[in-house]
């Protein structure tokens, strides 16, 4: 098993984002639930990166992501930003921090104000980051940015949040993003909420993203298949801890520990002729070799 | 009105697939409409001339995306609508135990309320969150046998069994929700659901809020269920990939209506309809080569406007001109193609589809090809 306390050895160029032994504790004494424990991730200056953090609910992904986002300072540990402790920022130093790491979450009903139109998503960010010079450039600008997802702007632009599909609405945040132009984004579930038929559509855009713009991407997501389909790296987490990394492809065919081979025994496949295949007695010890309760 | 039919567990793998052969239905539902008037004058027509056959001690999948109305369809099978203005028509003809056919889009409240649970066992989505937390799990699953007429003691007396059945100890008997892991309140939800030995248990997206290990327990479950009890099960899913591990048949929604049905593995492997084609594509497996997937362009539409002529032709990539004014019919393609069509040849029996790029599927009278074909012998062309 790789040695999840060590941190990744680090290029020579200042990381853009990282977590040193980020370790959050929730409660205490003996309450305390550690939600992060000793949590360690690089995302390098370049070139751009693609990294899955899989693992299923309570497993403290989403508080890895909050922390990255600087929503949640970590009890032990470090959250960088350009070797700069995301919590000691000053305003300035905020501003940048979020020019260069933006996010996308589940539900992205939570991120609109549903008394203003769509529109109104875009006016705040082109005010807070100066983009954008007259009306017309705005517009212009905006209608860019919708493309560069899919979205012809006429069906979205004059219309209220509800008026939008899930998949609309993603792909919303994602052209915000691209307006911002940030050297990250971090998508907390981004896809969990939208019907297949779009999920394919919001993960090809991270890939164009990352491709085109070279913007890394963080993807938390509890499916595995999600995270095969974008590639790159993975940390599968558990407890708090991260249990396994390295290169996707590496670890779905070899995985190392019980947990994870245990997620790729679990997953269903979409193909009837690969069936669950374990036999109750392997499934059974695979759940005591990854310390889950067979329920 | 036949007794249960004996099954023996046919076919490879931990979940068998239920003999093809043996196949009576239990539940027949024939153009459902549910539909929903607004105060504007609008329509939601949810469900929209729906038909689906559920046979005995199969198991079926509904699959869809949200909005197709997965769950209205449901509801309405169950006879619950939170909508007093909810307007059925069409046929849900179900087989009882004891009086024959009934159908339950008339039956009287009281009839249903008799016939829930006894023989029609719903698990709806998120009930294993619905449990009460201040009363004792072996209470709550002896509740509804006393409420159906069993007596107080008799019920407390099954709940052993009923546990050890769905996987449980019977000690969880004398715990409180709280104590209890998701998987495990799942697994109660299930005790209350085979408690009175029903024909039919509906269930709506039993496992998508559970964790994948503990998803794959409660289906092999579920699929256990079936084969020891005799029960036929709906399985209500998004997720294309439990119906392909678990489900017997399955049916895919779109827009209020079943475009496509037939065995899974024909169904999921060789899709006929493009619908279905696109969703297959659209869903990433660790089986596969990594390559690029197109996912399916265009929204789902509104159920208070669907299209006009098939429902999916605007996001179709194979719409032709018919597409855009008849409404395919749900039939099962005998034989012949479409000029320039290619596809599955052999087709196997029960696969239907509601797409004109199989001919029977356009009704006899706005077919322009001119075989001289006799007409579709299918039910939904009669």
């Amino acid at each position: 098993m790789t040695d999840a306390k060590t941190t990744p050895p680090s290029t020579n160029a200042t990381p853009i984002l990282e977590l040193r032994d980020a370790t959050t504790v929730f409660g205490h004494g003996a309450d305390a639930t550690v939600a992060n424990d000793r949590v360690s991730l690089v995302i390098p200056e370049s070139p751009p990166s693609l990294v899955s953090i899989v693992g299923e609910s309570g497993s403290g992904k989403t508080t890895a992501a909050r922390t990255l986002l600087g929503l949640q300072q970590p009890t032990g540990g470090q959250a960088l930003w350009r070797g700069q402790d995301i919590y000691k920022l000053d305003g300035k130093g905020r501003t940048a921090f979020r020019r260069d790491v933006q996010a996308v979450f589940q539900d992205p009903y939570g991120i609109f104000n549903p008394f203003y139109k769509v529109d109104r998503v875009f006016d705040i960010i082109m005010k807070r980051f100066g983009i954008g010079s007259g009306k017309a450039d705005r517009r212009e600008l905006i209608e860019e940015a919708l493309r560069a997802v899919s979205l012809r702007p006429h069906d979205v632009l004059g219309r209220y949040p509800h008026q939008l599909s899930g998949g609309e609405r993603q792909r919303v945040m994602l052209a915000r993003a691209w307006m911002i132009k940030p050297r990250v984004i971090i998508a907390d579930e981004a896809i969990s909420m939208l019907d297949v038929a779009v999920r394919a559509i919001v993960m090809n855009i991270l890939l164009d993203f990352r491709e085109q713009l070279g913007i890394s991407t963080i993807f938390i997501t509890h499916d595995l298949s999600a995270a095969h389909y974008l590639g790159g790296d993975m940390l599968v987490m558990r407890r708090g801890k991260v249990v396994e990394r390295g290169e996707v492809d590496q670890i779905l065919q070899r995985p190392t520990h019980a947990y994870t081979r245990l997620l790729l025994e679990s997953i269903p496949s979409p193909d009837p002729d690969s069936r669950w295949a374990t036999s109750a007695d392997d499934l059974a010890r695979l759940e005591q070799d990854a310390g889950v309760a067979a329920t | 009105m036949a007794t249960h039919t004996p099954t023996e567990a046919t076919g490879s793998g931990v979940i068998p697939v239920s003999d093809p052969a043996r196949r009576e239905p239990v539940l027949t539902i024939e153009d459902l409409d549910v539909h929903f008037p607004a105060n504007d004058g609008s329509v939601a027509r949810v469900v929209d001339r729906l038909r689906l056959t559920v046979n005995r001690n199969e198991i079926i999948g509904i699959a869809g995306e949200s909005g197709s109305g997965k769950t209205t369809l449901v509801e309405a099978i169950l006879g619950i609508s939170r909508f007093p203005n909810r307007r059925l028509n069409g046929r849900v003809l179900f087989e009882t135990r004891t009086r024959g056919q009934v159908d339950l889009a008339t039956i009287s409240a009281r009839q249903m309320r008799r016939l829930r649970l006894e023989e029609i066992a719903y698990i709806p989505q998120g009930s294993m969150n619905s449990l009460n937390p201040v009363l004792r799990v072996g209470d709550q699953i002896a509740d509804g046998m006393i409420d159906h007429g069993v007596p107080a003691g008799q019920a407390r007396g099954r709940v052993p069994e009923l546990l050890e059945r769905v996987g449980l100890e019977a000690r969880v008997a004398r715990l409180f929700p709280h104590e209890l892991s998701g998987g495990m309140k799942q697994r109660v939800i299930i005790a209350i659901a085979i408690a009175m030995s029903p024909s039919l248990i509906v269930a709506d997206e039993p496992t998508t809020a559970l964790d994948v290990n503990v998803q794959r327990r409660i289906l092999e479950t579920l699929a256990r269920l079936r084969d020891e009890m005799q029960v036929a099960i709906m399985l209500v899913s998004h997720d294309m990939a439990v119906h392909a591990q678990l489900v017997d048949r399955v049916g895919i929604m779109y827009a209020g209506q079943i475009v496509e049905t037939g065995e899974v593995r024909e169904a999921v492997k060789r899709p006929m309809h493009p619908y279905t084609a696109g969703l297959m594509q659209a869903i990433p497996s660790i089986d596969r080569p990594r390559a690029r997937m197109e996912g399916i362009r265009g929204a789902t539409p509104s159920p208070r406007n669907w299209p006009e002529g098939c429902r999916f032709h605007d996001r179709c990539p194979r719409a032709m001109p018919v597409c855009r004014t008849i409404p395919p019919l749900l039939a099962e393609p005998v034989a012949g193609r479409r000029e320039g069509v290619t596809g599955p040849v052999d087709v196997i029996a029960g696969r239907q589809v509601a797409c004109h790029l199989y001919p029977e599927s356009t009704p006899p009278e706005a077919r322009s090809d001119g075989s001289g074909r006799p007409a579709a012998t299918t039910e939904a062309a009669r």
